[in-house]
């Protein structure tokens, strides 16, 4: 279990309605922790996992290239699935995961936690009232500083396991763009540049160009030390104003003011302090115990997601696959 | 000993605002040189404020040296360090592995010491792990007084989260022992993590949550928080007390006035008149006193 792992488990553990019974890595030391300190029961192989244990769901955070395997598994073994992002290595992964879930009638969701922060969401939710008119154009960026030296040895910068900008931080940007814009269909003059990773790419730069032929740049660099932690952002140009939205704020400026929204005439500022989700148990931000308490809430209730469903999750990496074949146009 | 009631806090000099990246950049522009910090440390100092509660950040350690070099000036200042500084973990662990970060962390000597065993060792005792890695943490403070050693939000709620509550045992027990101190706890759960710590028998803690009128950041809701505040014994700190920015001062600072037992509250801010200001309505509606 990396970060996400372990954060997940933090998040699943504390849960009124779940019982975290049993945790999965290759890693004796994180299994040693597990070991001595809770009462889990603990496996280093997760088919003998999902046979020995009587679960209803499996949170899979591991590289890319085993979410197939392991959620092709745990689906047909009839357990509900959250996943990670991005979904697969390819599209026709991804298509066979959501064939096996929707025949068997199973509750999938896939982390893409940012559809689940409340400035993304008061950004929807403006657009669709068309608060900004016609759109015009936009902007969707990422920036980070994962990797900052030539030096890395992780699964991300290996491109067999799912590394690389692209899937890693671009992934949540194209989603985003995708779920709160609209899709994007094919891309343009894309670039898929090396900084410091040798077999990986560490920025990602493409014009997108959606279905109704609305344009858009995709900016994502996580080389840069500039920024404390991951910073994604979406900036909206319409024929009425523009609106700028990241994790933590929401400005709008309109040409004229809207008296049903109550917001005037120029800037508007809209924080997050006034539309994050209340949660019961918060870890690194709202967002990613909301998506586990949607994902709960689903499997409780037996019904499919709204939010971050397999098909959505598939959908982005189609869009990363026709930017990969762009790239090397 | 009583905690003083108003703690200096530093996200603002390390571009930590829950309120925006846009003023997160702003601030690591105007704090780019340690110079800066000291200054507004000093308008902190002049305005009776003597506790600064801060990150083990790089730059806090160049801080600590500034203070050791001129003992008489800050004879009665104390710092409350909150560890780890997270984010140096979490990008060692994305880059590096769990092992990469252990060896690039863990001194040396440590891993020497237990050359039989080297990483195996270290596997099998965990708590020494810990308490290597606090004393790492620990080494930019030698010589400047600290009597309350908090562990940071993010690692309280992990530990909390997967509920292996005996590291907080541990944790409480060591810095008692190694350091005279009083361990203090950060965490976005407070009543949680007030049961956890009960759980493990560690009697009227120091706990520093966002406290704050409209719930920002309250996990379970202001009820329930409330409740806590009123009814259960511990040793509350309030920070968040502004919801990032989202309250007036004013408002804020009477809300906190509801709880007595709040002992200290933490803010940070940029301007002496600000940290005047702010430093005036928790001593009116919360008392100045130790």
């Amino acid at each position: 279990m990396g970060k996400m792992g372990l954060s997940h488990a933090a998040i699943v553990n504390p849960h009124p309605s779940v019982d975290m019974v049993a945790v999965c890595d290759t890693s004796s030391l994180v299994l040693d922790v597990f070991r001595k300190f809770s009462k889990v029961n603990v496996y280093t192989d997760y088919t003998r996992m999902i046979e020995k244990e009587n679960l209803n769901f499996i949170v899979i955070a591991t590289p890319t290239r085993l979410h197939y395997p392991m959620a092709k598994f745990a689906l047909e073994e009839g357990l509900h699935v959250f996943c990670e992002k991005p979904l697969c290595l390819n599209t026709n992964e991804g298509i066979e995961l959501l064939r096996i879930a929707e025949q068997k009638k199973l509750i999938n969701q896939v982390s893409y936690h940012n559809n689940f922060v409340g400035t993304f969401r008061e950004l929807n939710r403006l657009l669709e009232v068309g608060i900004i008119g016609d759109l015009v154009h936009f902007t969707g960026e990422a920036y980070g500083s994962v990797i900052t030296s030539d030096r890395g040895g992780t699964w991300r910068s290996d491109p067999k396991e799912g590394g690389g900008c692209l899937m890693d931080y671009a992934s949540h940007v194209i989603n985003l763009i995708q779920e709160i814009i609209g899709k994007p269909v094919s891309s343009k003059g894309s670039i898929l540049k090396k900084i410091y990773s040798k077999e990986v790419d560490d920025a990602v730069y493409s014009l997108l160009v959606l279905q109704d032929g609305l344009t858009g740049n995709l900016s994502v660099n996580w080389c840069d030390a500039s920024y404390r932690k991951m910073s994604t952002s979406l900036t909206i140009y319409g024929t009425k104003g523009k609106m700028i939205c990241d994790a933590t704020e929401l400005k709008i400026f309109l040409d004229e003011a809207n008296l049903k929204e109550n917001l005037p005439k120029a800037w508007t500022m809209k924080y997050l302090t006034n539309l994050a989700i209340p949660v019961n148990f918060n870890l690194r931000g709202e967002e990613y115990s909301a998506q586990i308490d949607n994902f709960v809430d689903c499997v409780v209730n037996k019904k499919n997601t709204q939010i971050n469903s397999f098909e959505q999750a598939l959908y982005t990496d189609k869009v990363i696959e026709f930017i990969i074949a762009d790239s090397k146009k | 000993m009583m905690m003083d009631k108003v703690l200096f806090g530093d996200n603002q000099f390390f571009a930590v605002s829950h309120l925006s990246d846009e003023k997160s950049r702003e601030q690591a522009i105007r704090f780019k040189d340690d110079s800066a910090i000291i200054r507004v440390l000093d308008q902190a100092r002049e305005v009776g404020i003597n506790t600064f509660m801060c990150t083990t950040h790089d730059r806090v350690s160049n801080i600590c040296d500034y203070l050791r070099e001129n003992p008489e000036k800050y004879r009665d200042f104390q710092i409350y360090p909150c560890m780890p500084y997270a984010h140096k973990y979490a990008n060692a662990v994305t880059e590096n592995g769990y092992l990469g970060t252990i060896r690039k962390y863990v001194p040396g000597s440590y891993l020497g010491t237990f050359a039989k065993g080297g990483i195996a060792y270290v596997r099998k005792d965990f708590i020494g792990l810990m308490e290597i890695l606090v004393d790492a943490e620990m080494k930019m403070f030698k010589g400047i007084n600290t009597p309350v050693i908090f562990i940071q939000n993010v690692i309280v709620d992990l530990i909390l989260g997967l509920k292996m509550f005996e590291v907080f045992r541990e944790y409480d027990f060591y810095i008692r022992k190694k350091y005279n101190a009083e361990p203090g706890y950060i965490t976005m759960n407070m009543p949680a993590m007030y049961e956890a710590l009960c759980s493990v028998g560690i009697e009227n803690p120091i706990i520093c949550s966002s406290i704050n009128k409209i719930g920002f950041r309250m996990s379970g809701g202001k009820e329930l928080y409330e409740k806590y505040l009123t009814e259960k014994t511990f040793r509350p700190i309030a920070m968040q007390v502004l919801a990032a920015g989202a309250l007036y001062p004013q408002e804020a600072i009477e809300y906190l006035g509801k709880f007595p037992k709040i002992e200290s509250v933490l803010f940070g801010a940029s301007s002496k008149n600000h940290i005047r200001e702010t430093k005036e309505l928790i001593e009116t509606y919360l008392g100045s006193g130790k």
